[in-house]
């Protein structure tokens, strides 16, 4: 898929605690297409172990996550 | 009955705040990652998926209806409750720091799909009917029932 007609989804998840980026990330990646991406930010530093773990465990891809001061940022392709 | 064999169990026999906290967040983050997840409430633990009305109908059982009155919103934390000052304490350290009330974790596990399940024992023990639980609590079971759940998953807690 070229990057150009990807389809990339944007989520805000700050200010939020765990469990419930987690379930704003399953809800918004069940809305994406396979192969489409999800671009979100977070401010519990929580996330930079869960986001990962969630996608090992649901068969998805972390292609980039870190963090920008107090934001964390990442994105994630949903391949299943 | 799905034939998913890596869902997760969750025994909860605690009635304390800090403690269905942990096991709602559990259940929310296995059904969240597409797993199974089943909540078996016995003992103190149903306090949790009842509705917060009064119950029993012996004098013992009105009396345990009156000191361990049920309903999410009742619930107090396992530690410094101080009758209820403690639980109004957590709960508005909770909200400073954005976490999200029992109530409403409890609500994301039913939209998620969590099944919860009654103890049948604990009910009759209780004096505790069915119409005294939420709308979404299924059918009360017994050990066997909770068994062949954990039997199924993959992960069981007892909390």
């Amino acid at each position: 898929m070229s990057p150009e007609n990807e389809v990339t989804m944007k989520l805000n998840l700050e200010g939020l605690l765990c469990p419930i980026p987690v379930v704003k990330v399953a809800k918004a990646v069940k809305d994406l297409p396979i192969g489409g991406m999800l671009e979100a930010t977070a401010t519990d530093p929580g996330v930079l172990a869960d986001i990962p773990a969630w996608a090992r465990t649901t068969g998805n891809e972390v292609i980039k996550i870190e963090r920008e001061g107090k934001l964390v940022k990442f994105q994630l392709r949903r391949l299943k | 009955m799905e034939a998913s064999t890596d869902g997760v169990t969750i025994v909860m026999l605690s009635g304390d705040m800090d403690k269905a906290i942990a096991a709602f967040s559990i259940a929310i983050g296995a059904a969240a990652s597409g797993k199974e997840a089943n909540m078996f409430f016995t003992f103190w633990g149903v306090k949790a998926i009842q509705k917060g009305n009064l119950t029993g109908n012996s004098f013992f059982g009105k009396m345990m209806g009156i000191m361990n009155r049920g309903g999410i919103d009742r619930i107090g934390p396992s530690r410094f409750n101080f009758w209820g000052l403690g639980r109004w304490m957590f709960n508005q350290m909770m909200k400073m720091h954005k976490v999200t009330p029992l109530a409403e974790l409890r609500q994301t596990a039913i939209d998620l799909g969590v099944k919860l399940y009654p103890c049948q024992m604990s009910m009759e023990v209780m004096e505790i009917g069915k119409e005294d639980f939420i709308g979404e609590a299924l059918p009360a079971c017994g050990v066997a029932t909770m068994l062949e759940m954990a039997y199924r998953s993959k992960v069981t807690l007892f909390i």
